[in-house]
């Protein structure tokens, strides 16, 4: 059951070949198995699962049902889930249980979907390997010696591992792409205001973006027609109409205009990988997409803008957890400084510290026009070329990440050469653009990822794309040994 | 741009409200010292004439109309606080008089 589609397991649910109950039961059965191996979930909610599987089941005997009604699914740490603890991955969080289920929460528990537990993430999604989370690093199910990638590697390594059809992830830098690029899997960031961020544990407000992790783009364009949409409580939400976005997957793509750009492809990129990417789009073109050279000058910009902007919204969004109001509190504090200071330091991991310094620093006086109103510029043109690029292509192809998997600890004391795992990703944050990775190939038994970059709202065009190309090729369908 | 001293790193944590200790401050000195290094090669791009980022999808602030569209959860609320009494929460004690 694990290895069928969503579109597949809905059609079971329906013809009443397995309930949700038996079908939860499967999934659990596997984490049980499994789990101790990949660390992939911080909060196991398996009797929860099984009422709201209990319920389906009723759901789908009185034809009350969706098309998603019964299928299991596996939340990153981050979304709020009213009565069930929201760590966000980090100690701080430890003792927070919502009031409240995100606006994507609500909307996967109202479409049915028995929710099997919390996620793993590097601590409030700060990182690209999820070795900053408080309750430990995740193993790639690929080679558990390696890192499932971050912010989502939870998300990412369950899916890989099969405890669960999907996952939702959120991608403020490539958290979505990078991880689902390590493991094997397509994931979709999609459209800045796309989906509702309100009940989402915010990193960085203007780059924060929920999504969803999959095997198959068809999958992923199951979920997104639950989760996207207008949500009133998010203020950047965006009232673009939702398209059905099953209902172009097999649109042709004859005159589909493929945009490569070279700086994805200079220096620091694996050639193996290269080779990989450049085969996909050859595939792309026997499909009947056309392949442009394009460029983007600015590309070198990108992470060092991020680094700006990243921090400074950390370091806004993180000042709430003062140890007063709820998360950790320090013990017997002297003065209401000493509260502060000591419960978020003892309360913080030493990367949100870090990036919460760097923040205040790009902030404080002095250096505010020099770094943070510089980054903003820097964001705008990046922003411009990409407009530019727009009208002269249809998607952005390029590879997700410039390596595969890397082996725990390579570079956790290094956080520049980790931040440059991200340096394809980023622009994509910068831009609010629609971003998907997908399965291309292996290098040294280990997953690679393609991305496709879209215009603004055009999800569904990319979903096209990537669906298109797993018809074609089976990248998709292969899984880590041992857990097959 | 300046380079980063331990003093810096100990005025960052204080505007920041974090408790750093000694031993953390060197790590904290070194990589910052490089992501800033990293960071200033923004300053080799002539960004005059651009304008600054406002939002990647051009559309203006949304509002609302201002009235009450939540309900009254306080019970709930009160349920969630580690301490509460006759309906208050309960907030440790640090603030000498």
């Amino acid at each position: 059951m694990h290895l069928k589609s969503i579109a597949e397991l809905s059609k079971h649910l329906h013809a009443k070949q397995i309930s949700s109950v038996e079908l939860t039961q499967h999934f659990l059965s596997r984490i049980k198995q499994y789990e101790p191996r990949i660390n992939s979930l911080i909060t196991l909610t398996a009797e929860l699962a099984l009422e709201q599987a209990q319920q389906a089941d009723v759901n789908l005997a009185n034809t009350n049902a969706g098309a998603l009604t019964g299928i299991p699914f596996i939340h990153k740490d981050n979304f709020c889930t009213l009565g069930v603890k929201t760590s966000a991955g980090s100690k701080m969080l430890d003792n927070f249980i919502a009031p409240y289920n995100a606006t994507v929460t609500q909307k996967l528990y109202n479409a049915g979907m028995p929710m099997l537990g919390k996620a793993n993430m590097d601590e409030f999604a700060m990182g690209s390997s999820n070795e900053n989370s408080y309750y430990g690093p995740v193993n790639n199910p690929w080679n558990l010696h390696t890192v499932p990638g971050g912010s989502s590697g939870g998300s990412a390594a369950a899916v890989a591992a099969g405890f669960a059809p999907m996952a939702t992830a959120t991608d403020t830098g490539g958290s979505i792409r990078q991880p689902a690029a390590f493991c094997g899997l397509t994931g979709l960031k999609p459209t800045y205001g796309r989906v509702s961020r309100w009940g989402i544990i915010a990193y960085a407000s203007s780059l924060d973006q929920a999504g969803i992790m999959a095997h198959r783009a068809e999958d992923v364009a199951w979920l997104m027609n639950v989760i996207a949409g207008f949500d009133a409580h998010d203020a950047t939400s965006i009232s673009t109409p939702v398209p059905d976005y099953t209902a172009s997957l097999n649109a042709s793509l004859h005159g589909i205009r493929v945009g490569i750009p070279k700086e994805y492809f200079a220096e620091g990129l694996d050639p193996e990988i290269a080779t990989c990417i450049l085969d996909a789009a050859k595939e792309l073109q026997k499909l009947g997409a056309t392949l442009h050279d394009i460029s983007l000058p600015s590309t070198h910009l990108a992470i060092p803008a991020y680094y700006v902007i990243a921090p400074a919204e950390c370091a806004s969004n993180l000042a709430r957890f003062d140890g007063v109001r709820y998360g950790y509190r320090c013990e017997a504090p002297k003065d209401l400084n000493d509260l502060y200071q000591r419960s978020r330091g003892e309360g913080f991991g030493t990367e949100t510290k870090r990036r919460i310094l760097i923040g205040t620093y790009m902030l404080s006086a002095g250096y505010y026009q020099a770094y943070y109103v510089k980054a903003q510029k820097i964001r705008q043109l990046i922003c411009n070329e990409f407009n530019t690029t727009f009208k002269t292509v249809d998607v952005i192809l390029s590879p997700t990440a410039p390596t595969v998997a890397f082996p725990h600890q390579t570079k956790s004391n290094d956080p520049i050469s980790m931040y440059l795992s991200d340096v394809y990703t980023v622009a994509t944050n910068m831009t609010g653009l629609p971003g998907i990775s997908l399965p291309a190939g292996f290098v040294n038994k280990l997953p690679i990822g393609l991305q496709l970059v879209g215009n603004h709202c055009a999800e569904a065009k990319i979903l096209n794309i990537a669906h298109r190309y797993q018809q074609v090729t089976d990248w998709h369908n292969y899984r880590a040994e041992g857990f097959t | 741009m300046k380079t980063l001293g331990i003093s810096d790193i100990e005025k960052l944590a204080r505007l920041a409200q974090l408790k750093i200790e000694a031993t953390e401050i060197p790590i904290y000195l070194n990589s910052l010292s490089n992501i800033i290094d990293m960071i200033s090669t923004m300053q080799t791009v002539d960004t005059d004439t651009i304008e600054r980022f406002d939002n990647p999808l051009n559309i203006s602030q949304r509002l609302r109309p201002d009235t009450i569209t939540e309900p009254n959860q306080r019970e709930l609320f009160q349920s969630l606080t580690p301490h509460t009494t006759a309906g208050l929460y309960l907030v440790p004690k640090v603030l000498i008089v």
